[in-house]
């Protein structure tokens, strides 16, 4: 219920965040909207010595129209983003998923870069990241580099970030086809994805079918091959890894995921 | 006009919504003032000996105040009885091994984790079957693990002999967490030879015997007051081993304590219901004639023999539900596991005997192919049979039952549910429409203990009721308000109502078992009456005339038909003399009382994904005299709210080594709005002839109604793919699961 | 470190640890109890508050990452002695039994019409999904909801 003691940190600026950064070292985690590290931390699963709150980092958060692209600073809220109308013209998708997350209440506090740093394959925003092919933009103390989402989800809870590297955009290209579905199963609305699909044109990734986010590699073969896209589907579970655990069986799951992918490239073709 | 039966909105709202309730964790008390702060320390195991507790690194740190294990705190007189904090042995992951006093609250979690324990463990028994099996026994100089058997009735073998179908199943009712949003909650201070424990229970005056008993104090030196209670369902009676430790370290420690948990370790250290393995059998003729029922039921205690061994013998009581059958019976045995002891939650064995018979009835009438409707309506106790002696030896008060089930069909339009039923099976339509029906009747004010009450008016014209009931929740503040401007026509605003202080109320049973309203509302109504004619003669006295002549009126005494003689309450009772009008009174039920009711649950099963929306719910709540509808609802929807919850979604689990899996509010699938429709309810009064008030308890029977009828609609949704039985909790994959093994076949 | 937190209209300033949570600081260093803890893993809603406007656990925050902002608490939402309009449509709906839940539940609702003043009854049952109660079955905090909701717009 309470966490471990630890020094807080606020920075005003990107610099000072990194510099915070760096001078913790291992001992110092990043703190955004807090709600994928502060529950770790009341359990006591989590316990950094430094916590830097960028939080504050106004400039982190915007949702701008980049011609090609959406460039959304990683401190924007999953409410700003169920709402953005630029998102509901360009990226209905990323304004479902976020509007998925969790509670209203908790999105009014978590955020794109938090979520998508924290690396968790059973939430919401890091499968729509992968099929809307993002580019995520960090910053460290060698400089700033961009990284493919294909890239970013490397395990269970473990990004590409480099130690005192902060996230600080999300770059999604107008995607060209622009059916789009997705279909989070639970059995309670407040829980994480028993099983989850993203759809954006031909692209289909899954959420908690593994222990990153990941695309339906069979499906999307399939689909470019010309298959109906309820032949693609039955080839959903096709290289996955879903755990079994209180909520599902792998079974269960492999299924939820072609009966979820079916659907969504229905729904998605319905809106093309 | 009387006041009774009206829709009153609740006195206790105002303050409860601007300032907020005072929960034991919100007492700014001057007694509490340095309080010290406990932590325990809890054991991470099934099932082990402790052969080591060092506590130095934790005493050592500044801020820390003490360290107390069992071996501070007096021991239990008998091997199998359950210690206020484990010595040498623990037997379920989460038992109370060690408390940690801190100056500061955030301190605790850090003192906690530096206290040492060292454990041997021991096999875990996760299952009723492994403890019947005794390969390992969890209390060493007993031969089993077998706690207490039982049976009831007159079925045996051959009361089956002349049925032309018999049905034989076993299921599972699971184990439960009854999840009250305040968990448990204690502070205590012990000053001038007096412990006064502040506690989140049901019953103070229970609570103040067991700490007193425990503490080896005498019940004078013990006052407990129960501060606001934000909710109980049976998981509060009482106090527990923590509640009790902490009470005790207030003595050890020389200064106020308090405790207050986290819901991790309310998932773990409170009390969960249920836990019942059945087998059933029903037997009849093809015309849809029962004639034999028996329940066997291996009841699963948790750890430590607590009301578990109870349990059952209330299922065998009420196990053949609202029908009449010739041969009905129960046995069972009640057995100790390696996991968190079960007690009472909400129904307390009677939800357990509701669910057995309703899905029997569903699977006898499947078996001879009618309609469920048809079958319970066949066999149901007829109205002239009343009061009405089961073969278990529950004697039914007064029942309406087949009138209930056709109200609630009525009100639910069932015919136009099975023709949409119907419609969308010839149609294979993914979503597939499953009705439910469950009927049901239940025993309150089982306990037989009575309950207590006091009635003082004052100088002022204003009243005191002291209650021995105990709300937390159930608004007895406004409903006993309701009652004496009833009876003395003291308006509502003018009564106060004190509960759950043991110096201001020394006897008294308290708030459990849906008894409130028929036993402490009849001793209040009693209690008033006994006012009303105290007054009677003193205002005969204070005016002179007789008191056949006297009549209240709106809360005047005064000479029939003749206002300018009137007496106000106020003038009464000042003559009267400081306490000279007021009652006390006990009433003891000669009998409990059997409310029943009849549900219908409507789901929509995604035949795909198998994942089941409760849709409608609908219900016939019949618990006598109704005093505040508003009330009564309101019991209704949180039963309602529950059963479904066990039907659908809810259920504690362990792994095989007795970890547990759902200890938290995330891994527990406690109900949320989003699954639940909003409830349709029909009125339904049969009066009780056991009380003065007509009135039996209505706090269980939404939830013993509910999660029949509601595991039902999901079967049924799915009977006509060959699906027969699905186990509670009916998630998702457990009914495609169901739906893949009926195509198999 | 040093925090300062302006709860229902005052100021409230005190030197805390940093890992206070903004519950903590709400009920020990306010002194404001309704707002209640209910869980520890930001499920039952309990802790609801409203940070400049907004419905957030304050289970789920530290008390320093409000430090210069806003926070109502259901003690702060009644003016002049009167209760709020929500509050006044719980109580004229039952919508609460034991009241563990209610404060963070009427916030959180507060919240909700002000981001949708006409909801539908699907929308206030999903728009409560983060709050939790055990004794009503949501049936009457639904209706207090949406009656809220029609006085609202009737007032205006």
């Amino acid at each position: 219920m309470i966490p471990a003691a630890f020094a807080y940190r606020c920075p005003a600026t990107v610099e000072e965040a990194l510099m915070l950064a760096a001078d913790a070292g291992e001992d110092g985690k990043f703190l955004a909207g807090g709600h994928s590290l502060l529950p770790l931390m009341k359990l006591r699963f989590a316990v950094p010595e430094v916590v830097i709150d960028v939080g504050r980092i106004a400039e982190l958060s915007y949702i701008r129209d980049e011609g090609s692209h959406v460039a959304i600073g990683a401190l924007t809220r999953h409410h700003d983003l169920e709402r953005a109308a630029l998102l509901a013209a360009e990226l209905p998708l990323l304004a479902c998923a976020a509007g998925c997350v969790g509670d209203p209440q908790v999105r009014h506090r978590g955020t794109i870069g938090g979520s998508l740093a924290h690396g968790d394959p059973a939430s919401d925003l890091p499968a729509a990241a992968l099929v809307l092919d993002a580019v995520l933009v960090a910053r460290g103390p060698s400089g700033t580099r961009e990284i493919a989402v294909t890239d970013f989800f490397r395990g269970l809870f473990e990004t590409a970030l480099e130690p005192g590297e902060l996230l600080t955009e999300v770059r999604i290209p107008k995607p060209a086809g622009r059916g789009w579905s997705f279909q989070k199963f639970t059995k309670r609305a407040i829980d994480w994805a028993i099983v989850g699909v993203a759809v954006q044109g031909q692209h289909v990734a899954l959420v908690n079918m593994g222990p990153v986010p990941m695309r339906a590699a069979a499906v999307e073969q399939r689909l470019a091959a010309g298959e109906s896209p309820a032949e693609a589907a039955a080839h959903a579970a096709e290289g996955t890894s879903p755990v079994a655990d209180i909520n599902a069986s792998a079974a269960y799951r492999e299924h939820l995921a072609r009966v979820l992918t079916a659907r969504a490239l229905a729904e998605a073709a319905n809106r093309a | 006009m009387s006041i009774m039966g009206t829709r009153v909105l609740r006195t206790e709202d105002p303050r409860l919504l601007t300032e907020g309730a005072v929960y034991t964790d919100d007492l700014r008390l001057p007694e509490l003032t340095g309080a010290a702060y406990v932590t325990f320390i809890r054991s991470p195991i099934a099932h082990a000996l402790i052969t080591g507790i060092d506590a130095a690194a934790a005493t050592a740190q500044p801020g820390v105040a003490a360290v107390i294990t069992g071996a501070d705190l007096p021991a239990p007189e008998k091997p199998t009885a359950e210690p206020l904090l484990a010595t040498d042995r623990v037997r379920y992951v989460g038992e109370p091994v060690a408390m940690v006093l801190t100056d500061g609250r955030y301190q605790g979690e850090d003192a906690a984790e530096l206290v040492s324990v060292e454990y041997e463990p021991l096999p875990a028994v996760t299952s009723v079957d492994a403890a019947l099996a005794g390969e390992v026994l969890l209390f060493p100089g007993t031969d089993s693990n077998i706690f207490r058997t039982g049976t009831s009735g007159n079925c045996a073998d051959d009361s089956f002999a002349d049925c032309d179908v018999v049905v034989e199943r076993t299921i599972v009712n699971q184990r439960l967490a009854p999840v009250p949003m305040e968990g448990r909650a204690v502070a205590a201070a012990w000053a001038d030879g007096r412990l006064t424990v502040w506690c989140s229970t049901q019953n103070a005056q229970i609570s103040r015997d067991a700490i007193a008993g425990q503490l080896g104090l005498g019940k004078d030196a013990v006052r407990v007051i129960t501060p606001d209670v934000g909710g109980g369902f049976g998981a509060k009676v009482g106090v527990d081993r923590d509640m009790i430790a902490v009470a005790a370290a207030a003595r050890l420690a020389g200064r106020p304590v308090r405790w207050v948990e986290t819901r991790s370790e309310n998932m773990l250290g409170m009390v969960h219901g249920r836990a019942q393995k059945q087998v059933y059998r029903i037997g009849g003729t093809r015309d849809g004639r029962v004639l034999a029922y028996h329940l066997d039921i291996v009841q699963d205690c948790g750890g430590y023999p607590r009301f578990a061994v109870i349990l059952p013998s209330l299922t065998g009581l009420m196990a053949s539900g609202v029908y009449q059958i010739a041969n009905v019976g129960s046995s069972f045995r009640a057995v100790v596991t390696t996991t968190t002891p079960i007690a009472a939650y909400r129904g307390a064995g009677r939800p357990e005997a509701a669910a057995a018979i309703e899905r029997a009835m569903d699977d006898f009438a499947a078996e001879i192919g009618m309609d469920p409707a048809e079958v319970r309506r066949r066999n149901m106790v007829p109205p002239h049979e009343f009061p009405y002696t089961t073969p278990t030896g529950a004697v039914y008060d007064t029942g309406e039952y087949a009138s209930a089930l056709d109200k609630v069909l009525a009100a639910a339009g069932y015919a136009g549910l099975r023709a949409e039923q119907a419609r969308r099976r010839d149609r294979g339509d993914p979503v597939q429409l499953g009705v439910g029906l469950s009927c049901y009747v239940e025993i309150t004010a089982a306990d037989g203990g009575g309950e207590t009450a006091r009635l003082e008016v004052h100088g002022t014209g204003a009243a005191t009721v002291y209650t021995g009931s105990s709300p937390h929740g159930q608004g007895h503040q406004t409903a006993w308000a309701m009652l004496v401007e009833d009876e003395l026509g003291i308006p509502m605003d003018q009564v106060t109502v004190i509960h759950g202080d043991t110096d201001a109320i020394p006897e008294a049973v308290g708030t459990f078992g849906s008894r409130s309203l028929q036993l402490g509302g009849t001793a209040v109504y009693q209690a008033a009456g006994d006012v009303r004619e105290q007054a009677r003669r003193l205002a005969a006295e204070m005016i002179e005339a007789s008191e056949a002549d006297l009549e209240l009126v709106r809360g005047t005494w005064q000479v029939r038909g003749d206002p300018a003689t009137g007496l106000s309450w106020g003038q009464i009772a000042g003559h009267a003399g400081p306490g000279g009008l007021a009652a006390a009174t006990r009433f003891v039920a000669s009998a409990p009382t059997f409310p029943f009711g009849a549900h219908v649950a409507v789901v929509e099963v995604d035949v795909e994904t198998g994942k089941a929306t409760l849709v409608r719910h609908v219900t016939v709540d019949d618990a006598g005299t109704i005093v505040n509808p508003v009330l009564a609802e309101g019991q209704r929807h949180g039963g309602i709210a529950q059963g479904a919850a066990q039907a659908l979604l809810e259920e504690v689990r362990y792994d095989a080594d007795g970890n547990p899996l759902t200890s938290t509010l995330a891994d527990y699938a406690a109900i949320t709005a989003t699954e639940l429709p909003s409830f349709e309810l029909v009125a339904s009064e049969t009066p009780t002839t056991i009380n003065p008030l007509g009135a039996k308890g209505i706090g269980e029977a939404g939830t013993i109604g509910a999660a029949p009828a509601v595991q039902n609609a999901v079967i049924d949704a799915v009977s006509h793919l060959g699906v027969r039985h699905i186990e509670m909790p009916a998630t998702p994959e457990r009914v495609w699961a169901a739906i893949n093994e009926a195509r198999a076949q | 470190m040093k925090v300062a937190i302006k709860i229902n209209g005052a100021q409230v300033e005190a030197e805390v640890e940093d890992r206070l949570l903004l519950a903590h600081f709400v009920r020990e260093v306010a002194g404001l109890t309704a707002t209640n803890i209910g869980c520890d893993t930001t499920s039952c809603g309990a802790c609801t508050v409203l940070l400049d406007g907004e419905s957030v656990k304050s289970c789920t925050m530290l008390a320093a990452q409000a430090d210069g902002r806003e926070v109502t608490t259901c003690e702060g939402l009644a003016r002049n002695g009167q209760m709020h309009p929500v509050q006044q449509a719980f109580h004229a709906e039952h919508g609460l039994q034991c009241g563990f839940c209610t404060p963070g539940m009427v916030l959180a609702a507060v919240s909700l019409l002000a981001e949708n003043p006409d909801p539908t009854e699907e929308q206030v049952r999903s728009g409560l999904e983060g709050n939790l109660c055990r004794c009503t079955g949501y049936h009457n905090i639904v209706r207090a909801v949406l009656a809220a909701a029609r006085d609202a717009r009737e007032a205006s």
